[in-house]
């Protein structure tokens, strides 16, 4: 007969790789890129325009035009996306409509980032004639992060507990002032982090800006909302695919620092919840 | 006054709960309106089977065959590489590690989920296509090959955050009731613990695979956008995503080749709604 300890053994030894396969290359991955991005960054780099077709020069343009994009994708999707959570969590009961809301919510999720760019495309750029800009740019963004707002942000609100709320009703404040005073105040850090979260994906995406927004090399900064701008994203992909002979370095220092941005994002986000769920007071 | 400003804030709350059904609409409706045009000139069975994409040869030829199977070479490598390595890793996580190993692993995934594709497929030129192209000696390393193992990377984030919610949700009475009756730690993992979450692996093995048939940037930078038929995964392809992100910025705005990428869209769309739908009632299979 088989020993089953050995069998176990055996097993366990492969689970153990499979995790190994994933964890070493992802270790690898962020390594590379801080050994061999940190050399390229300083300040020059951060703060000068690109020069000789892109082979010099520093990255300032792109951080604006991402950090312009993303702060529009969330000035868009923030307050949307909350009062739907509120919707979900406190005024939706278990009915069709909200089965109907929540598979809504998934399949926007699901929806391919390259399909979001044609979607920008068709509607803010050609149909109201935003052309490619800032702002086409940044409502694509908006929409393809609404379903992290509304999922994070609807988690934190059900997880204050419904104790709360009705201590707060029966002390005679309605659903609404409930809500506004005792409900989201609890619930802040929570929306805090999934904000973020969708700050980091809007930050990383170039599919869905390829199209409504990002210019191939535009040595100046955007002076309104219906200019063409640079992104760190898309100018990672010009330089390593469609310009040749760019020095390594700057292709490493655009990776760097678009992975820190990303990164540091995910990291306030994850700090975020960590110290939240220590200090629960339920 | 304040009734007033109460039914103001609940109707302004209920469009929001509405909305993302409606941009779901929009985003289909758009598709539509903009690539359904491609059939005047090409009928829908041309469209999707038809062998050879030359949106812009005159008169363009679109059949987008050589895409589809290219998007479905690669998604059939990804899914062979990932899946194991992706099950494998949540029962590790859910099951094996000690607790402070466990939080540092889900880190880790989270970590790797975050990474932007575009830096996954730079990363992706820059050491995976040379090794490709100098194990295998072939005349370049842009391969289905070197797709299918980057997109793995991006399909096991999913596929073991769900894989290992499944698991964490069995019962814990399941297992402690095959422990005690003397089976082993992997007996019990193997024969009680995965059957009973098999609909939630399924549902995170789905979502992972629809993961990388939507993915572009680092598909479109390291398999080769070749647009013909492939014959073998060591050669380049291109894929359904790729094209739309390739070609779009040359496409004349109402040209036939402008509608067909939108068509190409409503492809896309088509599959990710289906892998999510029915991803969706593996997940709640068991309420």
């Amino acid at each position: 007969m088989r020993n089953p300890y050995r069998t176990q053994n055996i097993a366990f030894f492969f689970l153990f790789l499979a995790t190994l396969l994933i964890v070493v290359p992802v270790g690898l991955i962020v390594v590379i890129i801080i050994q061999k991005g940190l050399p390229a960054i300083n300040w020059q780099f951060l703060s000068d325009i690109p020069r000789q077709g892109m082979r010099a020069g520093g990255i300032f343009p792109a951080i604006v035009g991402t950090i312009y994009l993303v702060t529009g994708a969330i000035i868009f999707a923030l307050p949307i996306g909350l009062l739907a959570a509120i919707y979900l969590s406190e005024y939706s009961k278990d009915n069709l409509l909200n089965r109907l809301i929540k598979l809504a919510i998934i399949n926007l999720a699901g929806v391919p980032s390259v399909v979001y760019g044609l979607f920008g495309l068709a509607l803010f750029v050609v149909f109201f004639k935003f052309g490619a800009s800032i702002l086409s740019g940044s409502l694509t963004l908006g929409i393809m992060i609404l379903p992290v707002i509304i999922t994070t942000s609807r988690e934190a609100l059900e997880s204050v507990p419904y104790s709360f709320r009705e201590v707060s009703l029966s002390l005679g404040a309605s659903k609404w002032q409930t809500i506004r005073h005792i409900v989201l105040p609890n619930a802040i850090p929570g929306i805090l982090t999934g904000t973020i979260l969708g700050l980091g994906r809007a930050a990383g995406e170039t599919a869905p800006i390829l199209f409504t927004v990002a210019a191939f090399y535009l040595p100046q900064l955007p002076h309104s909302v219906f200019d063409q701008a640079m992104a760190l994203p898309y100018h990672l992909y010009v330089i390593s695919t469609q310009v040749p002979n760019v020095d390594e370095k700057i292709r490493y220092g655009t990776a760097f620092v678009l992975l820190a941005l990303v990164l540091i994002m995910n990291l306030v986000a994850i700090i975020i919840r960590y110290k939240f769920r220590k200090k629960k007071k339920w | 006054m304040r009734k007033l400003k109460e039914f103001i804030v609940e109707k302004l709350i209920f469009i929001c709960g509405l909305a993302s059904i409606f941009f779901v609409v929009l985003i289909f409706l758009f598709l539509l309106k903009e690539g359904l045009a491609v059939f005047k000139t090409v009928s829908p069975f041309n469209f999707l089977f038809g062998k050879s994409w030359y949106p812009i040869s005159e008169p363009p030829q679109l059949g987008i065959l050589p895409l589809i199977l290219g998007s479905l070479l690669i998604t059939l490598g990804a899914a062979i590489i990932s899946i194991p390595i992706g099950v494998g890793c949540a029962i590790y996580i859910a099951e094996i590690a000690p607790l402070k190993i466990k939080e540092t692993l889900k880190a880790g995934i989270e970590l790797l989920a975050a990474i932007p594709s575009v830096v996954l497929g730079f990363i992706g030129m820059i050491t995976l296509v040379p090794l490709v192209k100098s194990v295998f000696h072939l005349p370049t390393g842009l391969t289905a090959l070197s797709g299918s193992i980057m997109l793995a990377f991006m399909a096991m984030p999913t596929i073991v955050s769900i894989a290992e919610d499944a698991l964490y949700s069995v019962p814990k009475t399941y297992k402690e009731g095959a422990l005690a009756l003397g089976a082993t730690q992997w007996q019990t993992i193997w024969r009680v613990m995965l059957p009973a979450a098999s609909s939630g692996i399924l549902a995170a093995i789905m979502l992972g695979i629809g993961r990388v048939i939507g993915e572009t940037m680092a598909v479109m930078m390291i398999t080769g956008n070749a647009a013909v038929i492939p014959h073998s995964i060591l050669a380049p392809v291109r894929t359904l995503t790729a094209t739309i992100a390739a070609e779009m910025g040359e496409a004349v705005v109402g040209s036939e080749h402008y509608f067909a990428l939108f068509a190409i869209g409503i492809v896309l769309f088509a599959i990710s709604f289906a892998i999510n739908v029915t991803a969706d009632l593996f997940l709640h299979k068991r309420e």
